[in-house]
């Protein structure tokens, strides 16, 4: 592409390796030093449909997937029909030499010779390495560690797939080359996806017990967890569904083991009840919603912003509660450490947001340096006089936790209305008390409310506002807007509530047009800056086809708009 | 574990918000006997339970209380359980609440088999909500919400159970107090997941089940009984009717729940660190 990146779309069926191919391809580029992106758009179904692995790849920062490829890797002649037109001039198209396609961009791979007919996903991997510019060694380094410890022997046949794979495409005329510019000396990268970075915030905060009911896209979380589980010393449960997963984790909460959900809209709406629960016996718990395009079912397998609101108001009555939506792989890390201090510090559910497009998607990152931070201390000091009342009135809301067991302090939890002992009550003025003890942690967790990110021009013509893992997209559109001439600024919510309009008011005022970007039908987050701050943001590029917003996708409706 | 004795005054005296007659009372006092000839003292105990009259059960008794939601005592009493195993974790909660709007989690609770006691008052009525049919109560059965009698035939809690081979099968009734306080102990010396339903009167809407009605019926099994049996603890599970029979039907020692998870070998989850020097490892794997 002409900003200097490169764009990988590989389509086909389920069931023949495209997640793999885009797996290898990623690490490959991560450890010679390259920014990317990948973005994974498949079918609710185990073996058949259309799936695509879309990776972008550059030796500069890249953000944000985008629509236009400069290689189509067909692993079906069906991938060729349906993103021919998203081809870029220069761009080539990878395939089967056994495909009848008449097109002049192909390069035609004896995959049947190469891979006997078993390995043609390896194969790729070695032709798309090799016109790249990958280097072998780096390619089969990748192989063996991806493939290595689980199956040792299928490394061995595969190894021999991408090497004769590799070696054909060296024999190809040079006018196939597409040559990344080489990095020397790369610094060490991770290439995790969201799902992955935010199993590995939640190891780091000192998770303990994480319950879950399978549901796509949230599942790969806990799935990570389990295999972590025996070195890391947690348990991970499946529940037999998300009621029992929340209650459980809850009782795990309250008896000392810092604890996590992990679900989807659908599968939320039965944790709401035990959302309130948390809320009212005070116990810490985190929730992640990985968001997938509903109503009801929907889209199972797709993309979408629109379970804010519903996040937001989950639980019958009042209660205070943090939203984090991450936008990058760090985001994903560090919003979930955050949750879990938040849920410790202000004893309640917090709440972290994410989607199938981030959920999925591969980046590189710099490692995290994870001896200088500290994990959370569940409960407090149980130095306390007698007797122990867990809750306790005070300025800020927050009471002693002590932990059940671990000290000969007793500990009463309720659901009911409470006395500061943890009893049923019935006395009114107690429960008005209760109210604004509980309301009175908002406070705190106010106060500790992450700004958006505000980036790009002071005073610009326009001002596009987004949340969450569409970071990337609105980023790179207003880069390239700039690079128009026009004046262009960002504002970026990774933490969507508390809102706290002071921190971005000035930034929204001081813009000609405001724009509010954001994956679902509403405007949710319009919404609720509007409830919020009393500003009106009119103007709203919507994306709620399944897919994630891309650079080209708000452009295109940026244009509508000013015709 | 008994630095002194442990009293029946350590577990409190609470006044109550039951009707007087209520068969939750002797069931109350029977927990507390219980616990303390268990040399268990207040602070090892964890009980949990979720809604009802039954439910309100451990806020008059003075140890570790967790009262939740309708029907989701025992997913929260298996969280807290596998966060500290050290804890004696018992359920308290009534016909409606386990069987009912907790039906699901009682069935993966059995197959689990995780350790710990689950106390159901069987009254096979709704009391706290006035009156309604519970899943126990039986065919001519006549309340305000099912004014033609019962609609759905009657949950057998223990049949359900014995079927499932759970750990620890047993039913008492509130008007044989020593017999159910034997039963108690038993099943919190059990590891493994034990139920214990225990008939009750509900004084204010059971008008069918009265206490005559039970303690004409109930019949405690005879010493030879084998428990280990699984063909004459089937047919004594399913046994309701003018003989209702008492003690523990069912007994299956298997696998304990919490054992199955290497991560409990060193201990609670509670209190563990988090080993740094591994989880670096553990992100070495994505370079």
């Amino acid at each position: 592409m002409s900003d200097g990146s490169f764009n990988i779309l590989i389509g086909g069926e389920a069931g023949q390796g495209l997640a793999t191919i885009g797996e290898l391809l990623a690490k490959a580029f991560g450890r010679g030093g390259y920014s990317l992106v990948t973005t994974s758009t498949y079918e609710s179904r185990v073996r058949g449909g259309h799936s695509t692995v879309a990776l972008r790849v550059s030796a500069e920062k890249v953000a944000s997937p985008s629509e236009s490829f400069d290689l189509l890797v067909a692993l079906n002649p069906e991938t060729v029909k349906l993103h021919r037109k998203e081809l870029s001039a220069q761009g080539l198209i990878i395939l089967d030499e056994a495909f009848q396609v008449d097109d002049e961009a192909c390069i035609r791979v004896p995959f049947k010779e190469l891979a006997k007919g078993k390995f043609s996903n390896i194969a790729a991997v070695g032709v798309v390495g090799f016109l790249l510019g990958l280097e072998e060694q780096s390619l089969l380094g990748v192989l063996v560690d991806f493939f290595g410890k689980k199956k040792p022997q299928l490394a061995g046949e595969n190894r021999e797939t991408l090497v004769k794979a590799f070696r054909w495409a060296a024999q190809l005329p040079s006018s196939f080359h597409r040559k990344l510019t080489l990095i020397s000396d790369p610094a060490p990268r991770l290439v995790m996806n969201g799902n992955q970075a935010i199993a590995l915030g939640a190891l780091s905060a000192g998770v303990t017990f994480c319950s879950f009911y399978p549901m796509s896209p949230a599942t790969s979380i806990a799935i990570g967890l389990i295999g972590k589980a025996r070195q890391m010393g947690l348990v991970v449960e499946q529940a037999e569904d998300e009621i029992a997963a929340i209650n459980m984790a809850i009782g795990a909460s309250f008896a000392g083991a810092p604890s996590m959900v992990t679900t989807s809209g659908g599968g939320f709406a039965l944790m709401v009840e035990a959302v309130s629960l948390a809320a009212a016996s005070e116990t810490p718990l985190v929730v992640v919603v990985a968001q997938r395009p509903g109503p009801a079912t929907g889209l199972p397998t797709r993309t979408e912003q629109a379970d804010l609101e519903f996040v937001l108001h989950a639980g019958q009555g009042e209660f205070p509660r943090a939203i984090f939506a991450p936008g990058t792989i760090e985001e994903c890390f560090h919003l979930t450490r955050k949750a879990f201090e938040l849920a410790e510090r202000y004893q309640g559910p917090m709440f972290l947001l994410t989607d199938q497009f981030l959920a999925d998607s591969y980046r590189a990152a710099v490692p995290f340096d994870l001896k200088s931070l500290s994990p959370i201390q569940p409960g407090s000091e149980d130095d306390i006089s007698s007797p122990y009342h867990r809750y306790t009135i005070t300025d800020s809301g927050v009471s002693p936790r002590l932990l059940p067991g671990r000290s000969e302090h007793l500990v009463v939890a309720d659901s009911h209305e409470h006395t500061e002992d943890g009893h049923i009550t019935e006395d009114l003025s107690m429960r008005k008390r209760m109210v604004e003890k509980r309301l009175r942690k908002l406070e705190g967790i106010r106060a500790e409310t992450i700004p958006p990110d505000t980036n790009g021009d002071v005073n610009p013509e326009l001002l596009l506002v987004s949340w969450g893992s569409s970071k990337g997209a609105v980023s790179e559109t207003a880069s390239r807007m700039r690079s128009k001439g026009r004046t262009v600024a960002t504002l970026h919510f990774s933490q969507v509530w508390p809102l706290v309009g002071e921190q971005f008011s000035e930034a929204i005022k001081g813009a000609k047009e405001v724009v509010c970007v954001e994956g679902n039908a509403t405007g949710q987050l319009a919404g609720l800056i509007h409830r919020q701050t009393g500003f009106e943001i009119a103007k709203r590029v919507l994306r709620y086809d399944g897919l994630p917003l891309t650079p080209e996708s708000i452009l295109r409706e940026l244009d509508r708009g000013e015709e | 574990m008994k630095s002194r004795m442990v009293t029946i005054d350590d577990y409190g005296t609470y006044e109550t918000a039951w009707c007087p007659g209520c068969g939750n009372f002797p069931i109350l006092n029977t927990v507390k006997q219980a616990l303390v000839a268990s040399g268990l003292k207040p602070h090892r105990v964890l009980l949990v339970s979720g809604i009802g009259q039954a439910a309100k059960a451990p806020h008059y008794i003075n140890a570790n209380i967790f009262n939740g939601l309708h029907g989701r005592a025992l997913p929260v009493a298996t969280g807290a359980k596998l966060a500290n195993p050290e804890l004696t974790v018992v359920v308290e909660s009534g016909d409606g609440c386990v069987y009912a709007e907790g039906g699901n989690h009682l069935l993966a609770a059995i197959r689990r088999n995780v350790d710990l006691t689950l106390l159901v008052h069987n009254n096979q009525v709704y009391g706290l909500t006035k009156g309604q049919a519970s899943p126990t109560s039986e065919g001519n059965f006549v309340t305000k919400a099912q004014p033609e009698g019962m609609t759905s035939y009657p949950f057998n809690a223990v049949a359900v159970a014995v079927a499932m081979q759970a750990g620890f099968v047993a039913r008492g009734f509130s008007g044989m107090i020593d017999h159910l306080q034997t039963l108690i102990q038993q099943a919190i010396a059990h590891r493994g997941f034990s139920l214990i339903d225990i008939l009750q009167p509900c004084v204010s809407f059971n008008k069918m089940n009265t206490f005559a009605w039970y303690k004409q019926r109930c019949q405690v099994l005879p010493s030879e009984y084998d428990p280990t049996n699984l063909e004459a603890a089937t047919k004594t599970a399913r046994e309701w009717g003018e003989r209702i029979p008492l003690g523990l039907i069912y007994r299956n020692e298997r696998t304990v729940f919490e054992d199955r998870f290497s991560a409990l070998d060193r201990g609670p989850l509670v209190g563990q660190e988090v080993d740094l020097e591994k989880l670096t490892e553990i992100m070495e794997e994505y370079r």
